[in-house]
């Protein structure tokens, strides 16, 4: 059994680190490029000739460092960072912060992945393409879908693609259909991407006992000028909503499209799928579920899936296999009638598609539902220890208590009472070392914070991060101030906010910093 | 340099509430008031906001207040050193009176933010002393307020201000003043009206961090609100305009002379009823097509019977259910913290007849489905 | 499944602490907990999965074993461009690029993840001296969607809803773009010159009209050839009242002018060549960069991280910037959204702009000029090649025209001698006959490319 034990000397790493342009030292350099003196002898200096309007008259002002110093800078940067291999990552819900497997590093590090052009004739690029092929066989298994394609670079682009698709959809039928629906506790790019492509948006509000939207909404929602619902399910509340076939039956009535934002599929992976809930299209976040790691915010892919009515509408290629040909061969599929066209240059983010692919192959059908189980039992247990052992911590809803991979919580009652808000407790978890994170706006939840514990942690590590929440809410009682002025064992304090959205003021660049705050003197 | 903030405090604001008296105003009622066991406890709701501030911001701000119970005594007991504005002679001040010359000379002196305890009545005051010239907060004295002007506790209102002064908070927006006419209501008889707009801080909740930068400014939210409805107005309609800042932005948009606290009519892009009441409404839209727009009040959700009893039983039976549209810009939606919009009209049957979904406008081609239920009485 | 040990990645699959967790929670079985989902919902059947391999080893033996049919660019001489490159990767990039912290980091705050907005606003610093420019945003998906974004930006700053694009721009980009700004702006292609490939002034001087929102073009442009007179497609463009848009390959910035200088009011382009691996088209990110003017930062989607002061005198902070939006009519009528998309090539860009600093990237851009130029030079004195196909200056990329076989035909040749041919231009430029589009770049020596020479000769003359 391991130790619950509460880091309370705990530090982050603080180095103090200068602006890189700071460490500047003229003459210092980083690596040097190489230089073919035989082609030089031949062709010149390659500049001179041109004309003098396209010649760069003063060299960037780029810092001049050694190798090493450039090294140890990132490198001191990167201790300044949580990053969820070296946390108990479970504060950060709705992202599916799991363990991403090393040995999938080690495959994405090959040349064999890494050094291919996407150009390359396809008889070159076979076993790239037969990892395609295969993932988007794996992804149809897992939510019962006909097509996936990997194009989109995260979650809010496929969300783009998918409202793309709905457009062409409509557009190729003839029909006028303007307006997409969706819920207020879905991802805000539910709502936000389908507006980028004309659509009105109309957001579902939930029951404000269950947390579960009413059909009767749903119903009031619908027109003749529906073209989608775009929801998540569960909820970033971590509800479940138990009706979704119905609300899919009230859209397909009216002659709508539903889309199947799954980026809270953690907890039902091989348990509920889209087809079974009646979706026609939706999408899975490859850096999320699929263990790809987050990247400090991509690269990621947002793997897009379609039903086969709407596979000629796909962003083109489509990895296909030939078996007719001599060569029995993967290719490129580019002969879609209807294609939206493209939402990124080429084929999506390969690496991420190979670390998911290699993840399933490690896991295999029983391990892929054993993940989803034991995350809602990761989460239900965080959620009863919470609720038992956390003083004023509830749960949104409190009337729902059926929950799948995630809770939202409220500290309104601390805040009522100590006047500790949620940003307080989440600045001062990281003097524990641990990460935690508000929610998506709109806050109709109080004071909200989100945990989803997924299937990477020991019971004993769930714990400690429990223990952390207490002492934060003893601390809030006895010390309020303290935790109101907090971090104190963190990289830096808390951050001043007044010159960020002051034109005046903003820095959003080194140049600009010295120009508004130094007077131009970079001394 | 220092930043200045004014206080005031209505030393007798929430002492009626508290025996069921249903408010304050007026010399006789604070006597029964009294009699019937009243304590003030005023200033203790101004300390309380009084000592966050102090503690959020140290010696970096000087306090104006007025003598004694008004203001003096709640900001020393915080570790306040303030500056007394007006010498009353000893005498303490208490009455309507006093509450508007002190807004009124703290005003002239040019402060950051005027902070005030009281209830609807005092923010009435403070609204006929200083309208929008200054903004203000106000400290809610814990008996029930209509008004939109009060945080949501003591403890609020200096967390608030404090992000104000501070300037992580920048937008104001105009919030509701609404008050109850107190005699109507010992008859029994609820009467809410819209008397103004003061101006507030308004704390868009932007957390440094988060995913999306979100930074809607109420300011912008309610324009594009406005210009959706206008997207969709029908010629030969005549549209109902409740009162509030909210809804007439529609007629800031076309460009109309309005009444921002009675109800107007347009038809066709044009102005044609102003400052309507029930009958002139009525013979208005008799056998014509007609639509009525209102905005929920904030943080209560009120659509009908709060500021707008022009818009009666009567009318909305006429109009119809199909054609009341709402707009929420999501502030206000977030302020309802998901409660459902309420409806009281007077009319009970009314009221369960009109509960239903609505689909809201919230912005640009951006709407909401949301509950709207009969609001209950609320009892003192 | 898996009870007397537990899977290494789910370690609470161990059944004495399922059960213990069971007991805590109150219920028996882990489907008491999936209660909300009505059984008819359920998925009774099995996913169709391929048997999985436990161990590591095996794992790595099966990928390894499939990854082995492809052919690298380290096993092949890759001469193809077009929106993807290949460039020396210094090893302290990759070195940095997988540090767990970096690696495994999403959207923390200021605090505890300090690091990681310091590395973004230093890409963010280190680019805006690249292209000269105040204003430098956290990376977006591509090149395609950020050249997307900016004339979404134009016409929320002016107003007006066509945009004139080069006949030249990249195909992939091309439909990037086109689904990205419909339905709210209308693309109009300029015609180029045929002898230079530059675009066609007397076109674009018909084309530039009051409902031009901007002019975006590309330089080096897609084909390759650099496009001399930017100064006067800005001009045009600002004085018709519209907007210049220019995307441009951060590479040639070190020899080349910075869009800036002739007057772009947004420059986009890819990141890919500053670090960040190939990846089978999968290493792109895309940046923005602009004016420091209030009209243009607001209309910027993506977010932008400010340095900033905190609570302790004298230490760096950092935050998103936030703007108020004030014109919110036309903002609203071309949204734009934002999401996960790729910090981590960012921060690779950052490394790789500190290391090769101001010397470092103007070599790079020299020595691209000379090798593609010595490339074009060899290739042309071979019998049945045109090159370069337009007579301009070029950069890194440029067009070969062939007689004879066919370019498809050409590369098939060419890969039995170890050798990935230019990108065939049939299909995407087919007024450019049988022609195809070659990279050389760093990474090509003279050596290379006389090999390459000489593997064409042959198979052209055979």
């Amino acid at each position: 059994m391991g130790l619950a034990k509460l880091r309370r000397d705990f530090h982050e790493a603080r180095w103090e680190e200068p602006i890189i342009f700071e460490l500047s030292n003229e003459g210092e350099r980083g690596i040097i490029t190489p230089k073919d003196e035989k082609i030089e002898r031949i062709v010149g200096d390659g500049i001179s000739e041109l004309p003098s309007s396209i010649v760069r008259k003063k060299l960037p002002n780029l810092p001049e460092l050694s190798q090493k110093r450039v090294l140890m800078h990132y490198l001191r940067l990167s201790q300044e960072i949580l990053g969820a291999d070296v946390n108990i990552d479970i504060g950060q819900g709705t992202c599916t912060m799991k363990y991403s497997p090393k040995v999938n590093e080690l495959l994405v590090q090959s040349p064999k992945v890494s050094e291919i052009h996407p150009y390359q004739s396809e008889e070159t690029v076979q076993g790239a393409l037969e990892i395609m092929y295969k993932l988007d066989l794996f992804l149809r298994e897992i939510s019962g879908l006909d097509r996936f394609v990997f194009q989109p670079g995260g979650g809010s682009q496929a969300i783009f693609a998918i409202a793309s698709i709905i457009r062409a959809y409509y557009k190729s039928r003839g029909e006028e259909r303007d307006e997409i629906i969706t819920t207020i506790f879905s991802h805000p790019s539910d709502a936000a991407a389908p507006a980028v492509k004309g659509f009105k948006v109309i957001t579902v509000y939930p029951d404000s006992e269950t947390g579960i939207p009413d059909a009767e909404a749903l119903r009031g929602a619908i027109s003749s000028r529906t073209a989608g619902f775009i929801v998540t399910n569960p909820k970033d509340t971590g509800i479940f909503n138990p009706r979704i076939k119905e609300f899919t039956n009230i859209v397909h009535k009216a002659g709508g499209l539903c889309a199947y934002d799954q980026a809270n599929a953690n907890g039902i992976l091989g348990i509920v799928r889209a087809k079974e809930c009646g979706f026609d299209i939706g999408f899975f976040n490859l850096h999320k579920t699929f263990s790809s790691p987050h990247g400090s915010g991509g690269p990621a892919v947002g793997a897009l899936g379609v039903k086969k009515e709407l596979e000629n509408f796909l962003p083109v290629p489509i990895v296909d296999y030939d078996e007719s040909r001599e060569m029995r061969r993967y290719y490129l599929n580019y002969n879609l009638p209807s294609t939206i066209g493209k939402v990124r240059e080429f084929y999506g983010v390969f690496p991420v598609v190979l670390r998911a692919y290699a993840w399933i192959m490690s896991l295999g059908e029983g391990g892929i539902k054993e993940v989803a189980k034991i995350a809602v039992l990761n989460n239900n247990y965080v959620m009863y220890k919470i609720l038992r052992e956390v003083r004023d911590a509830d749960i949104s809803y409190p009337a729902n208590r059926h929950r799948i991979e995630q809770v939202r919580y409220t500290w309104k009652n601390l805040r009522e009472k100590t006047g500790v808000t949620t940003e307080d407790v989440i600045n001062r978890m990281y003097d524990f070392g641990f990460h935690l994170r508000t929610s998506h706006h709109p806050w109709i939840i109080p004071e909200p914070f989100t945990i989803e514990p997924t299937e990477s942690y020991s019971k004993e590590e769930l714990d400690e991060y429990i223990e952390g929440l207490k002492e934060v809410v003893r601390e809030a009682y006895e010390e309020p101030e303290m935790v109101k002025r907090s971090p104190h064992r963190s990289s830096i304090h808390r951050v001043d906010t007044s010159w960020l959205n002051d034109p005046s003021k903003w820095a959003v660049t080194w140049r600009l910093y010295l120009r508004k705050h130094r007077n131009g003197d970079s001394n | 340099m220092k930043m200045k903030v004014g206080l005031i405090v209505n030393p007798i604001a929430g002492m009626g509430g508290r025996v069921g008296l249903k408010g304050t105003d007026g010399p006789e009622i604070l006597k029964r008031a009294i009699e019937l066991g009243a304590k003030p406890w005023a200033e203790d709701r101004a300390y309380e906001a009084m000592k966050i501030l102090r503690n959020l911001l140290n010696d970096s701000i000087e306090i104006y207040t007025y003598p004694s119970r008004m203001g003096e005594n709640s900001a020393r007991r915080a570790g306040f050193f303030p500056k007394i504005v007006r010498d009353l002679g000893g005498r303490e001040g208490t009455t309507a009176k006093d509450t508007v010359r002190a807004a009124r000379d703290i005003r002239e002196l040019g402060v950051d933010l005027l902070l005030f305890t009281g209830g609807d009545g005092t923010a009435r005051d403070v609204y006929r002393a200083i309208a929008e010239k200054q903004v203000v907060l106000g400290i809610p004295t814990g008996v029930k307020v209509y008004s939109s002007v009060f945080a949501a506790s003591p403890r609020a209102a200096g967390e608030l201000a404090a992000r104000f002064l501070k300037r992580q908070v920048t937008e104001v927006v105009e919030a509701e003043v609404l008050d109850i006419n107190e005699e109507a209501f010992r008859e029994g008889i609820l009467s809410v009206r819209l008397y103004g707009y003061l101006k507030i801080p308004y704390d868009s909740l932007c957390i440094p961090g988060g995913k999306i930068p979100s930074g809607h400014s109420e300011k912008y939210t309610k324009e594009a609100a406005a210009a959706e409805f206008i997207d969709n107005m029908e010629e030969d309609c005549i549209y109902i305009i409740g009162p509030g800042t909210t809804t007439k932005e529609i007629m800031k948009k076309l460009e109309l002379n309005y009444t921002l606290l009675g109800v107007d009519a347009i038809q066709g892009g044009k102005l044609v009823g102003k400052d309507l009441n029930e009958r002139q409404i009525i013979n208005l839209i008799s056998s014509r097509k007609a639509k009525v727009i209102v905005s929920p009040i904030g943080g209560q959700g009120y659509i009908f019977g709060r500021g707008n009893q022009q818009i009666s039983p009567r009318v909305l039976r006429m109009i119809g259910k199909e054609n009341i549209i709402i707009i929420a810009t999501p502030g206000k939606i977030e302020s309802l913290r998901g409660k459902p919009m309420l409806i009281d009209t007077g009319d009970e049957e009314l009221d369960k007849e009109l509960s239903s979904y609505y689909k809201a406008i919230l912005g640009y081609r951006e709407y909401i489905m949301y509950k709207v239920i009969p609001g209950y009485r609320e009892q003192y | 499944m898996m009870a007397s040990y537990s899977h290494p990645y789910i370690p609470n699959s161990l059944d004495r602490v399922r059960r213990e967790m069971l007991r805590y929670i109150g219920v028996e079985s882990i489907d008491e907990l999936y209660a909300s989902i009505p059984e008819d919902l359920r998925f009774k059947g099995r996913m169709n999965l391929p048997k999985p391999f436990p161990s590591e080893y095996e794992l790595v033996r099966h990928v390894r074993g499939i990854l082995s049919k492809n052919k690298s660019c380290e096993d092949y001489l890759c001469f193809m461009g077009g929106g993807t490159w290949p460039h020396y990767i210094p090893v302290v990039c990759d070195d940095i690029a997988r540090r767990s912290e970096f690696l495994t980091a999403y959207a923390g705050d200021p605090c505890e993840d300090h690091g990681r907005w310091q590395a973004l606003f230093e890409f963010q610093s280190l680019m805006a001296e690249l292209v000269d420019m105040d204003v430098v945003t956290v990376p977006i998906y591509s090149w395609g969607h950020a050249a997307g974004t900016s004339m979404r930006m134009a016409y929320r700053i002016n107003g007006r809803r066509k945009i004139l694009i080069p006949s030249t721009i990249s195909p992939e980009r091309y439909l990037v773009v086109s689904n990205y700004v419909d339905p709210a702006l209308t693309l109009e292609k300029v015609g180029y010159d045929e002898e230079t490939g530059m675009m066609d002034l007397d076109d674009l001087e018909e084309k530039i009209s009051d409902d031009v929102a901007a002019v975006y073009y590309e330089n080096p442009s897609y084909l390759g050839f650099i496009e001399t007179r930017g100064k006067k497609i800005c001009d045009m463009a600002h004085d018709g009242g519209a907007l210049c848009l220019v995307g441009v390959d951060p590479s040639s910035l070190g020899a080349l002018e910075p869009p800036s200088h002739y007057g772009a009011d947004i420059v986009v382009g890819d990141l890919q060549p500053l670090g960040n691996h190939m990846n089978f088209g999968g290493g792109l990110a895309g940046f923005l960069a602009t004016k420091d003017e209030v009209e243009f930062v607001r209309e910027i989607p993506y977010r932008i991280f400010g340095l900033t002061k905190t609570s302790q005198r004298g230490e760096y902070g950092f935050g998103d910037v936030l703007f108020e939006r004030t014109s919110f009519e036309r903002r609203e009528k071309a949204k734009e959204f934002v999401g996960t998309a790729t910090a981590l090539y960012g921060i690779v860009a950052a490394v790789y702009l500190s290391l090769m600093g101001p010397r470092g990237i103007y070599e790079l851009g020299k020595t691209i000029l000379q090798r593609s130029k010595y490339a074009i030079q060899v290739l042309s004195e071979i019998e049945g090649i045109t090159a370069p196909r337009f007579k301009a200056p070029h950069f890194k990329e440029f067009v070969v025209s062939f007689n004879g076989k066919s370019v498809a035909e050409i590369n098939r040749e060419l890969l039995k001698d170890g050798i990935f041919g230019g990108i065939d231009l049939r299909d995407s430029f087919p007024e450019l006959g049988n022609s195809s589009l070659y990279c050389v770049t760093e990474i090509h020596t003279k050596e290379d490319i006389d090999r390459l020479a000489s593997s064409l000769e042959r198979i052209l003359v055979r």
